[in-house]
């Protein structure tokens, strides 16, 4: 995941020069913004708006429209919950239930240390091995939520 | 000694990283000469981490094993140990198979290219090269595959109307956002065979006249996305990308795209959408995607299996694949087998088996051991089948009879602990959580839906009545499969688990 900075407006020029271009270029600009920045500021908006021609407006409606996209950094750490049927069949719902229960969070809220962010997920594709968790870029099968709390402890920065 | 690791999400997601650590620390430590191959997976999910053996009668196997397994496996001389299943083909699971879409799953190292034609790879692309146009489309008409990512419309027709539009530019679109829950074949052959998917979309490039290409694949597959994004670029270094496929006068190349985490766009115009840099609303049909799609141009917008079955379609004939199946469902279908099951996991096998032998005896049951209540097919919009229902044999028509749907094919048991009521509830928030928002009985149906599942819950019965009319709207009024089929698994659910939505006072859940 990478470091929460403050991008300046070169370093987001540069990323949106690299590929306009491409053919519809607005997802992997929005992307390479967040994949530099761990989010797309505010600040990018109108430089990407100009660049490819189109509305502010426009930007702001595909960027919210996405669930990826995030306009503030998120914690250190993000935990992905799978909450799709397959991973409820082996009690998913119990083992998220808990796990939000011991950070004192609800569904994509952050720690109040900034150290993990839970977000829900419909489906990792662990479907024969769930319940299925990500953290952070590892995925992890068959989870419970004494192996999460082990898994996090050794995670947590 | 060669010995397989596999690299497989699902494997990796049960410690496979860690025993293929341990394997080469093993290995180094006893001074034993080894090739570690990080191949796709088997699709045995249950015996994850799979590790095989090379030996002179075939390759062994063993699983599931932990790292703290592996120094007592090399003790065994990597042979006698409890783990040990014996020749990995011969496991039941596996022996029962007709593998053709998967048949390099698992066995090779998926982004050799050598490996890849060494088993059979691109022969089906070097016979395209030398056909026309029209006799590759005749071809896959011929072979009667549908596409396999829900819909079942037949692959030939749709690229036959791609190939008569008249156009200065043609796209091939990958379909790879496969977010149903229950779902995991487009994940493993591209994490396991990435070159198969290639190599159809080439196929299908010559077929239609298209010289471009793009796979578009969900963000949450960060595994598919790396093996997916290598394998472009060893294709496009090899020559069987770029402007003179293999050596020849045709050009095709294709690009990897990723999804922003929204389930809509795996339905065809809202990826299409999503790809040109917009919204990724439904697009109302007609007109259809292959007259106007990417960019307003002709477009054949495939699922991953559809295309990855293309090369063995061309290696071995059309004939020979139209004649697995069952009725109008020809071919084979790889069926994922998933949730509360003992044997979950992957499963090719020809159309027509029966959805009881597919849980009850391929599945092995519940992983709990509880009798099961409801296998949900096809996904999160696929409906509840009750055990009454297993005498269904797996086919396109044989499932619609059911009131039910294939889909993408995967099969999601669950025991006698369900709440059928949670379940639908479930499938209406994951409706309005999804919905693009572009038509009103998804996006405003979907949460009166859950409103009037909670009223049931309370203890409302009038209320079922509501929910019945309600759906009928949402299936009769919603633009794509997202507010049309949402209704699948809650009358469903309603219809065969009558006693979980009766009178009795339900907490809401939240």
């Amino acid at each position: 995941m990478p470091a929460d900075q403050t991008p300046s407006r070169d370093d987001i020029a540069a990323i949106i020069a690299d590929h306009r271009g491409m053919e519809g270029p607005l997802l992997p600009i929005l992307h390479a913004i967040q994949h530099a920045f761990g989010h797309v500021p505010q600040a990018a908006l109108p430089l990407i708006a100009e660049a490819l021609n189109i509305s502010r407006a426009e930007v702001h409606g595909v960027m919210s429209f996405y669930h990826d996209f995030r306009e503030a950094p998120a914690g250190r750490r993000v935990v992905k919950l799978c909450r799709a049927e397959a991973c409820q069949a082996v009690g998913g719902a119990a083992v998220a239930a808990e796990v939000l229960a011991d950070l004192g969070l609800n569904w994509q809220e952050t720690t109040p240390d900034g150290a993990v962010t839970v977000e829900a997920v419909y489906c990792l594709g662990l479907c024969a091995c769930g319940p299925a968790a990500v953290i952070g870029d590892r995925v992890h099968g068959r989870i419970s939520a004494a192996r999460m709390r082990a898994l996090l402890a050794e995670a947590t920065p | 000694m060669r010995i397989y690791v596999p690299a497989d999400a699902a494997a990796r997601a049960l410690g496979a990283d860690e025993v293929a650590a341990a394997v080469r620390a093993e290995a180094q430590r006893r001074g034993i000469d080894i090739t570690l191959i990080r191949n796709g997976t088997r699709g045995m999910i249950w015996l994850e981490p799979l590790v095989e053996v090379e030996t002179e009668a075939g390759r062994t196997a063993f699983g599931p094993v932990g790292a703290d397994d592996v120094a007592s496996l090399f003790d065994a001389g990597l042979a006698d140990h409890p783990l040990a299943l014996g020749p990995v083909e011969a496991i039941p699971f596996f022996a029962r198979q007709t593998r053709l879409t998967f048949a390099r799953c698992g066995l090779i190292d998926p982004l050799s290219l050598t490996e890849y034609q060494a088993h059979g790879g691109l022969s089906g692309l070097r016979r395209a090269l030398a056909m026309t146009p029209e006799d590759i489309v005749t071809e896959v008409t011929e072979s009667g595959l549908r596409g396999r990512g829900g819909a079942g419309f037949p692959t030939g027709i749709k690229w036959q109307t791609v190939l008569n539009a008249k156009a200065a530019q043609k796209y091939i679109v990958c379909n790879a956002d496969e977010g149903d829950s229950g779902t995991f074949a487009d994940r493993m052959i591209i994490e396991g065979d990435p070159f198969t998917l290639i190599e159809g979309m080439v196929i299908a490039g010559l077929g239609v006249g298209a010289t471009r290409g793009y796979v578009y694949l969900r963000s949450e597959y960060p595994d598919a996305i790396r093996v997916m994004d290598a394998a472009i670029a060893i294709a496009r270094d090899a020559g069987l990308l770029g402007p003179s496929v293999l050596g020849s006068d045709r050009a095709f190349d294709l690009e990897l795209r990723v999804g922003a985490g929204a389930y809509v766009c795996g339905e065809e115009t809202s990826l299409l959408n999503s790809l040109e840099g917009k919204r990724g609303e439904v697009r109302a049909k007609p007109p259809l995607p292959a007259l106007k799609g990417l960019f307003g141009l002709p477009t054949v917008v495939n699922n991953v299996i559809s295309l990855a079955t293309v090369p063995v379609i061309f290696q071995r004939g059309a004939a020979f694949y139209r004649d697995f199946g069952l009725g109008r469902s020809r071919g084979t279908i790889p069926i994922q087998i998933a949730g509360n099951v003992k044997h979950g996991g992957l499963f090719e096998t020809a159309f027509g088996m029966s959805l009881g032998e597919l849980v009850n005896d391929i599945g092995g049951g519940t992983a709990s051991g509880r009798p099961v209540k409801a296998v949900q097919v096809g996904g999160p919009l696929g409906a509840y089948m009750p055990p009454a229902s297993f005498a269904t044999p797996f086919g396109y028509e044989e499932f619609d009879g059911q009131g039910g749907l294939i889909g993408h094919a995967g099969i999601v048991v669950f025991d006698d602990s369900a709440d059928m009521l949670r379940l639908a509830r479930f499938a209406m928030e994951f409706c309005a959580v999804e919905s693009c928002g572009k038509c009103t009985p998804c996006r405003i149906g979907s949460v009166r839906g859950i409103e009037t599942i909670d009223r049931i819950g309370r203890g409302d019965a009038d209320a079922i009545e509501l929910l019945t009319d309600l759906c009928a709207t949402m299936k009769d009024g919603s633009l794509c499969a997202l507010g049309g089929f949402t209704p699948y698994p809650v009358m469903s659910a309603l219809q065969h688990f009558p006693d979980d939505f009766a009178a009795t006072t339900k907490e809401a859940v939240p």
